[in-house]
């Protein structure tokens, strides 16, 4: 997985609250493998007005936040399903990082495990943001890992992350190399749970 | 989720959570832990993390362990879409190449996972158990350690059996007093979301304790922790106990004999300790619940079938009262409609939340000897359910009603096997989340019980079944 360090981008004032990931990646697209990309489902009924053409209001349509960079959201982003495809259309859209003041929790998960930056901010840093000019333009607005802050012109505001998924975002570990270390650990816990647990272990219904 | 700061003190009393997550965990680091996985259920969507397994040339760990269930593509009427069949197959290819027993198209066993491993008693108190679907807090009503995860989470599971966590703040959601006659788990369900909201719970995982929960069929329990996520929460359980301890009895998967009353020993002692804190405590009073139907677009849209879409403009928060309006609109009801009048077109009474034998006799009872007006589908959470429904008679019952009676699958759910409704079509749905376009691109979904359901299809309108007239 790529670290994710820092970003300097424009970030797309989105703002919408619960932003669910049936919206993210609607049902229909989620049978297509992955290295065909999923950038082009990204909010693929949401952005669109009823004849199926993108409504130019939508605020991710607008040209100058076409590359990607940062996304800040509403509340609650990403609730629902434990979809990862909802990871994948922003991750394959150019996007490393979405900003809201709380996550679906599956969803903020997958997100480290892509190199996708959620960075939680309280909803008054939230409207700020939004009403920000260099973000309203499509100016770059700076974020910081390490120091855990978003910079724009005006202001300075720092973000929460869980430490767990800062280091999974700074270092870019493979989860499995890691587990893989404790390989000795594992296999004592199993020979005690044969014993301890046999019902765990053992299914009266095998396969 | 919080950080092992939290954890409790030896000797001092514990909730399930902590009991579960201490005798689970096998590697104790400060920001995660690693916790052994006893089930892990993979179904059609699993694909990705079958993908992952490939690319990275490595053998499932444990493939006794898992268990694939056919249930998101699965055709359920001669009219679902071809593609899922092809997703169907898929699941069956990956599985087989790995050694992993699954449940496919006719199987006995086939059916919606959430609703067939606890059939099945492969869910067992006590056991962390992982599936690729946010709906796996269902398990928990068994007692179980059960949460959601992502296609990276589940290749890691199929390669480790293990799984990186951090421990979870605990929360108690106590639900004291007697639900009201008529007044379902499900109304329950929705009732909470609507009252703490749809973030509530983000980072917890919710104990549900309470007369009112001790008091709820194993059915019922299902229904209510599945729905732990519509409030953020990716884990819902409750405390073992004699009822489950008798349902659970003489289950396939399920000890017997001797290793039954020994397991039953120690699944009793997982039940929390009197005195364990919580992190976070609500108290609800059972009489204040009423049955429940969502209006918007977000399942904390809701309110009690006796009342009305919201007015925007009365909701302070000016983000959730835009939501709100933006919402409305997009169902198509103007602020302050009386819920009983909004006309519905069509009815589904399935899925993992209400897609039980229970759910079915509940709606039955409604619609014997009465004709509907709409039409609608319904669709067995399992394949041993709908043997069950036929062998009671209630697929008749359904059918003579004016319902469709479909085979055994997520279904009109969220629709990925083609089961769909038009663009502006209204439905009663039994389901869980009533998001834009769940059930079809321009579909609008209102969350109800399934007797709201069998009686919303008797007149075409959102109604309770005590507003009905004589058969
Ligand atoms: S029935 Fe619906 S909510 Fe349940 S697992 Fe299937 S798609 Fe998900």
């Amino acid at each position: 997985m790529e670290p994710f360090r820092s970003l300097s981008a424009p970030a797309c004032p989105l703002g919408l609250p619960n932003v669910d990931t049936d919206q993210l990646i609607p049902a229909r697209f989620m049978q297509t493998p992955r290295d065909q990309g999923y950038g082009r489902f990204l909010l693929h009924d949401l952005r669109r007005d009823a004849s199926g053409a993108l409504d130019p209001a939508f605020p991710l349509n607008d040209e100058r936040f076409a590359k990607g960079g940062a996304l800040i959201a509403g509340s609650n982003f990403g609730c629902g399903s434990s979809r990862e495809a909802a990871v994948y259309v922003l991750v394959d859209s150019g996007l490393r990082c979405v900003i809201a003041p709380r996550f679906g929790d599956i969803f903020a998960s997958n997100a480290a495990k892509n190199g996708l930056l959620t960075a939680m901010v309280s909803d008054a840093e939230l409207t700020a943001l939004l009403a920000d000019p260099d973000v309203r333009e499509g100016r770059n607005v700076s974020v910081d890992l390490e120091t855990q802050t978003i910079r724009t012109g005006k202001l300075s505001v720092a973000f929460d992350i869980r430490p767990d998924r800062k280091q999974r975002l700074l270092n870019g570990w493979s989860d499995v190399d890691m587990t893989l270390s404790h390989r000795a650990a594992i296999d004592d816990f199993v020979m005690r749970d044969r014993v301890q647990c046999p019902w765990a272990q053992t299914p009266a219904l095998r396969a | 989720m919080g950080d092992q700061h939290n954890a409790v003190a030896a000797g001092a009393p514990r909730t399930i959570i902590d009991k579960i997550w201490d005798a689970r965990v096998i590697v104790v680091q400060e920001d995660e832990c690693l916790l052994w996985v006893d089930r892990h259920y993979v179904h059609e969507g699993s694909h990705h993390a079958f993908a992952q397994l490939a690319k990275a040339g490595a053998p499932a760990a444990r493939p006794d362990l898992t268990f694939g269930f056919a249930d998101h593509y699965i055709p359920t009427r001669p009219a679902s879409g071809v593609d899922g069949v092809r997703m169907v197959d898929l699941l069956a290819k990956n599985t087989a190449a790995q050694g992993i027993r699954n449940f496919g198209a006719g199987d006995a066993r086939q059916g919606i996972a959430h609703v067939v491993a606890p059939e099945l008693g492969l869910t067992l108190p006590g056991l962390v158990i992982v599936c690729g679907d946010s709906h796996t807090s269902t398990h928990g009503a068994l007692g179980a350690f059960a949460f959601g995860i992502g296609a990276s989470e589940v290749a890691h599971v199929l390669q480790t059996q293990t799984i990186w966590q951090s421990r979870p703040r605990r929360m108690l959601i106590e639900i004291g007093g007697v639900l009201p006659e008529g007044v379902t788990a499900k109304d329950l369900a929705i009732h909470l979301v609507a009252r703490l909201g749809a973030d509530f719970a983000v980072g917890h995982a919710i104990e549900y304790g309470g007369d009112a929960i001790r008091a709820l069929s194993i059915e019922g329990r299902m229904t209510l922790c599945n729905m732990s996520i519509e409030m953020g929460s990716r884990l819902g359980i409750i405390s073992p106990d004699e009822r489950l301890f008798a349902w659970l009895a003489g289950r396939p998967g399920v000890p017997s004999g001797e290793d039954f009353s020994h397991a039953v020993e120690s699944w009793r002692a997982l039940a929390t300790d009197p005195g364990a804190v919580f992190d976070h405590v609500v108290h609800v009073d059972a009489r204040e619940v009423e049955p429940s139907v969502t209006w918007g677009v977000s399942p904390e849209h809701a309110a009690p079938l006796s009342g009305c879409a919201p007015d925007p403009s009365g909701i302070p928060d000016p983000l959730k009262s835009a939501a709100a309006r933006e919402a409305l609109a997009y169902m198509g009801l103007e602020p302050g409609t009386k819920l009983k009048d909004v006309a519905i077109d069509r009815v589904f009474i399935g899925s993992c939340t209400n897609g039980r034998i229970e759910d079915l006799r509940a709606a039955a009872d409604i619609l014997r000897g009465r004709r509907t007006r709409i039409s609608g589908l319904v669709s067995p959470g399992s394949t041993r359910v709908r043997l069950q429904a036929e062998a009671e008679g209630l697929d008749r019952v359904f059918t003579e009603a004016g319902l469709e009676w479909a085979g055994s699958g997520c279904s009109l759910c969220v629709g990925m096997n083609g089961d769909l409704l038009n663009a502006g079509e209204r439905c009663a749905s039994t389901t869980n989340r009533n998001f834009r376009g769940r059930q079809g691109k321009g579909s609008r979904t209102h969350l109800v019980s399934p007797a709201v359901a069998a009686a919303s299809a008797v007149t075409g309108r959102l109604t309770h079944p005590a507003d009905l007239g004589a058969r």
